[in-house]
């Protein structure tokens, strides 16, 4: 199947690929999708106040699937947490040319966005003493 | 196509053998007739022509050239041999056996039995994809009419043992029709030794031409008839109307000739450079899994699971190389392949497979290259797979609860 140029970029050349320390206090992590369905994304963000300063991935799945979490790391960086939250999987549609088939690829890097926030919010609330957020 | 590509999915189609087109092009500009003209040359020379070709697949497998009808591929093949069967033998049962890993186009055929009323037993498959022929035995009960049961996967190149098949399909009076598509001119084949009562074959898969195929259908002990399932100018002893494609016939009929003559020294080096491929991959990776069966087995092919590494992107990865993820039937869905399920192969690893399908084309140096490629693009996916990190972590995989969306 033919591949959109954006795609294709992104594959051969991912943005903020690699992994931060899960145990850094100021780091969010999600990981979403499942092996037996042919994809899971780790997106982890590195979160100042209430900004995201940075953001790093890996992905296991299909090029399309690779190019959404790698784009999705890009799309976030420099946004508050509120405002991450709110990004919506079209976006990233839109952006990337995926077909139809694909879909489910930005669907997936938007729930990492949203895992990952949760998970931030959850281990600053343990850290707080206020009750933990559970991750969807 | 660019020229640097190498082309590496051989159980998908093949190139056409350059001996296979020569013979083949007198018949489209000078020697154009109708085999079935019988009032002038153009017709005597196309009928010639054709009972050549007859000859030439008879010779094959082991059959009397009278047994043969062409066709346009396995496809349509198949779909007559299971639905011509069925539909004749109406009075005798309403019972068909065939196994879990078999191509769309006999699971499909016996699939639309199913909605006509018959039963079906789809007979499952050990790790290595062979039938359990105690299971098949069992079975089989005196409704059932026909046991469909392919000669070699076109996924995985599993050979079944046809002998031992066809041994009990005659012991029970049922008939055994095998898809051999992936198996005729690769591995010996013979209808009498193997029992076989109808075989589907295809000339695209050994180098020749694509829209060509024969069905082989016995004609004593016992005679086997069939219900035509298309209507026309009762070609092919009323089994299959339309006008013979007369030069793609002649291409099949060179194309196995050149499979026989050279199948012992084919076999020796398709063999060598699998044996190549697969000692250069296990030395430089870790985590592969060859699916199959390594004893029974067409020797070009292979298929390996990089695990960690999702197909689809590792495909991506290899532009210089033709190969396949899972069968190329339905690499345009998302569904793992059933063969891979059937033989026991877990979801998140038939995700990482790859075929390899190594012919008459391939050299050492596009097997060195192919690896290398290989080499270097895996552990690039691997780098970026969060399960190879994890992996490498210590984590079982097994153990995370996953998200599955």
């Amino acid at each position: 199947m033919p591949y959109s140029d954006k795609v294709v970029d992104h594959f051969e050349n991912p943005r903020n690929m690699g992994s931060f320390a899960k145990d850094d206090k100021d780091v969010g992590t999600g990981i979403v999708g499942a092996p037996e369905c042919g994809d899971v994304m780790k997106l982890q963000l590195k979160i100042v106040g209430d900004r995201i300063v940075d953001a790093k991935f890996k992905t296991f799945g299909c090029g399309s699937a690779i190019a959404s979490s790698s784009y999705v790391t890009e799309l976030v960086k420099g946004k508050s947490l509120d405002e991450a939250q709110d990004i919506k999987n079209v976006q990233i549609v839109e952006e990337l040319a995926l077909p139809p088939v694909k879909i489910h690829c930005s669907v997936l890097a938007e729930d990492a966005i949203k895992a990952a926030i949760a998970d931030y919010r959850k281990r600053q609330g343990a850290e707080t003493g206020e009750p933990a957020q559970s991750a969807s | 196509m660019r020229n640097d590509m190498i082309y590496m999915d051989n159980n998908a189609t093949t190139r056409t053998d350059p001996r296979v087109v020569e013979a083949m092009l007198p018949w489209f500009t000078e020697k154009y007739g109708n085999a079935h003209s019988r009032n002038h040359a153009f017709g005597w020379e196309a009928e010639e022509a054709v009972e050549a070709a007859r000859a030439s697949v008879a010779r094959a497998i082991g059959a009397d050239p009278r047994e043969i009808i062409f066709t346009s591929g396995a496809t349509e093949s198949n779909n007559l041999a299971v639905k011509g069967v069925a539909e004749f033998f109406v009075d005798r049962g309403d019972h068909f056996i065939t196994s879990a890993i078999e191509h769309k186009c006999v699971s499909d055929s016996m699939k639309s039995l199913e909605r006509s009323g018959r039963k079906v037993t789809f007979l499952g498959v050990d790790r290595e994809g062979r039938i359990d022929l105690a299971a098949l035995e069992t079975a089989i009960t005196d409704k059932t009419v026909l046991v469909s049961i392919m000669a070699a996967n076109n996924e995985i190149g599993t050979v079944q043992d046809l002998a031992a098949i066809g041994k009990i399909c005659k012991a029970r009076g049922v008939l055994f029709h095998t898809d051999a598509a992936q198996m005729v001119g690769k591995q010996p084949i013979d209808v009498e030794a193997m029992g076989i009562d109808l075989l589907s074959l295809s000339a695209h898969k050994i180098y020749g031409p694509k829209g060509v195929g024969a069905l082989y259908i016995r004609r004593s002990k016992p005679r086997v008839r069939l219900v035509a399932q298309m209507d026309g100018g009762g070609q092919e002893r009323g089994l299959r109307s339309g006008t013979l494609n007369v030069t793609g016939i002649v291409g099949l009929g060179r194309a196995l000739d050149i499979a026989m003559e050279e199948m012992e020294t084919e076999r020796v080096r398709m063999r060598a450079l699998r044996d190549r491929f697969l000692s250069r991959i296990r030395a430089n990776l870790d985590h592969i899994h060859v699916n199959g069966s390594m004893e029974h087995r067409i020797e070009g092919n292979l298929n390996i699971s990089f695990a960690y590494v999702e197909g689809e992107s590792l495909l991506m990865s290899l532009k210089e190389v033709a190969v396949s993820s899972g069968s190329a039937c339905t690499s345009a869905t998302l569904e793992p392949s059933h063969v891979l399920r059937a033989i026991g192969v877990g979801e998140e690893l038939a995700h990482t497979s790859i075929r390899f399908g190594i012919g008459r084309f391939n050299t050492e140096s596009e097997i060195d290259r192919v690896v290398d490629m290989l080499t270097e693009k895996v552990n690039r996916l691997r780098e970026m797979s969060p399960l190879y990190e994890m992996v490498k972590e210590g984590v079982d995989l097994q153990t995370v609860k996953w998200n599955p969306h």
